[in-house]
């Protein structure tokens, strides 16, 4: 058996790596359940995310958090326009071409990224490079930080999914778009505004895992995992989500602590299963239409 | 005479290679309720998509406050002052009652006026402020029929489109509805364009009405002498008269055998 010490030190791992997942994946969610369009390139974003935030810190020589919120800006606005004049023209087509669409911006960004910031991987500085003890299991903060980030992300995104009108205008457009129309709201714009904040969370999830992972060129492939932690938590629920990635984050080390030999394989092994089991997804957000 | 308040003129639309609706005209006036009749697949739904910027017409033109409006984007045209109440509810059923109706405001700035607003639907339906903390998806036909109409009022339009208001519904609550529906015309000064297949109930509460078959306008007279015509007694009201009438549908009848 374990000792007690490492149980509860692979689970913070665990919760840590699940708060990684989960950051990605509302990225995922958002833009999925504003469109019904899964972006491929989410992961991508993610990556090119982290390196912004790199270079508004060595290039432009600023701190840990001014560097993140330039980034968050910059990475929005292209989030923004790569709905505005790029994504919005294809929707209404077939699901193969959009998904062809968002796999090739993946490979776009990928190379981008490689030539403009080199092909070897890199970190960034960041305040959490110290060790933190809690009970007796030494812990590196960067991994406490990311649990955090995700508390108050989601936090601020619930408030403001649940208080604000634009928030709620985002999801009366996700949930009945033509209704929408016919209230007057804005639609295309609230969409392309949705692919801004999915690309500012995609900045801080790369921020912060950073770190942990080191940034390359490949950090993107991170979303695979993120996107099977939205499988699993049944796409298209937000809480679902973040508890799909949590499982997935938390059964990971263990399945590497136990099965050496299959590393990294227990995420879509976990995925593979609650889809024979409950192929919804372990929280469902449906309903039936009345006539 | 005054301009009429919306004037659609020679409107051709087609879904793909299928033209739906071929050269169709029509006017209302302002605090008028307009009735369109007809069938399923005439056209009815069509022509307010049409009006509303859900569709694009190809042809023809659609005027509305002395301002040619045909193709631009429906929340465009919302915020013009015309709102479109569509066939089979389509409220946002995961946000709740007030939300729903907060969301049909969403344009409008001034907060003390739609706050005011709300009120004043939860006057027309009250069945509505006692379901309002819950999610649309859980209220009845009938209340989310009342929602989808009070969500329309909430944008203040000049011009309401109501698409099919009677579906699905008991026919008290058709009658409180449609009773509603005037009182809105009345109070509010809203002017109605009426879609529906209850014709006797649509005639009742218009002052002119219009008579759609296979995509095109077939009749178009005052309210009261269509309920009084032979072919919409015969075909949208089901009355059956005596004698010469009778006749020739016993002869139909003989041939199909």
């Amino acid at each position: 058996m374990l000792p007690i010490d490492d149980v509860f030190r692979l689970t913070l791992i665990g919760i840590s790596q699940g708060c990684a997942y989960g950051l990605v994946a509302l990225g995922f969610v958002l833009i999925y359940k504003a469109t019904e369009v899964v972006n491929f390139a989410h992961g991508d974003f993610m990556m090119f995310g982290g390196f912004a935030v790199l270079t508004f810190s060595e290039s432009f020589g600023l701190g840990f958090w001014p560097s993140l919120l330039c980034a968050c800006i910059a990475m929005g606005a292209a989030g923004f326009l790569v709905d505005a004049l790029i994504m919005r023209r294809i929707i209404g087509q077939s699901q193969a071409s959009v998904f062809i669409l968002t796999v090739a911006f993946g490979f776009i960004l990928r190379s981008a990224a490689g030539m403009i910031w080199g092909w070897n991987p890199v970190s960034i500085d960041t305040p959490f490079d110290n060790e933190v003890t809690i009970a007796n299991v030494t812990i590196g903060a960067e991994r406490l930080a990311i649990i955090a980030a995700t508390v108050v992300l989601c936090t601020a995104l619930y408030l403001f999914f649940s208080r604000s009108r634009l928030g709620i205008a985002m999801q009366a457009s996700a949930q009945n778009q033509l209704a929408a129309y016919y209230m007057g709201i804005p639609v295309r714009r609230q969409v392309s505004l949705v692919w801004a904040l999915a690309a500012a969370i995609a900045t801080i999830a790369g921020a912060f895992m950073a770190p942990i992972t080191q940034l390359d060129t490949n950090t993107g492939f991170i979303g695979i995992k993120a996107l099977a932690g939205a499988i699993v938590g049944g796409f298209g629920s937000i809480p679902g989500t973040l508890l799909g990635c949590l499982l997935i984050g938390v059964i990971e080390p263990f399945a590497d602590y136990f099965f050496p030999s299959i590393k990294g394989v227990s995420a879509y092994i976990v995925m593979l299963v609650v889809l024979f089991i409950r192929p919804e997804g372990l929280i469902v957000q449906t309903y039936m239409k009345k006539v | 005479m005054t301009e009429p308040l919306l004037e659609i003129r020679n409107v051709e639309t087609y879904y793909g290679p299928v033209m739906a609706i071929r050269g169709v005209s029509l006017t209302v006036n302002e605090r008028e309720i307009v009735a369109v009749l007809g069938a399923n697949g005439a056209g009815k739904t069509t022509l307010l998509k049409t009006a509303s910027g859900a569709l694009d017409c190809r042809k023809g033109q659609i005027i509305y406050g002395g301002k040619e409006i045909q193709c631009r984007d429906p929340d465009w045209v919302a915020r013009q002052g015309i709102s479109h109440v569509p066939e089979g509810r389509e409220v946002f059923p995961l946000l709740t009652v007030e939300e729903n109706l907060m969301m049909g405001a969403y344009f409008r700035k001034d907060s003390d006026a739609v706050a005011d607003d709300i009120e004043t639907v939860y006057g027309y339906f009250p069945a509505l402020r006692e379901v309002k903390g819950q999610m649309a998806a859980y209220l009845s036909g009938g209340q989310q029929q009342m929602l989808a109409i009070g969500r329309g009022f909430m944008s203040r339009p000049k011009l309401l489109l109501l698409d099919e208001p009677s579906l699905g519904l008991s026919p008290v609550l058709v009658t409180e509805i449609f009773d509603i529906i005037c009182r809105l015309n009345r109070e509010q000064n809203i002017a109605i364009l009426l879609v529906e297949q209850n014709a006797n109930l649509a005639l009742q509460v218009s002052t002119r009405g219009y008579v759609m078959e296979v995509g095109g306008m077939v009749m178009d007279d005052d309210s009261e002498t269509l309920l009084e015509s032979d072919d919409i007694k015969e075909f949208y009201l089901g009355k059956k008269d005596e004698g010469a009438r009778g006749l020739r549908r016993w002869k139909k009848k003989k041939t199909w055998r």
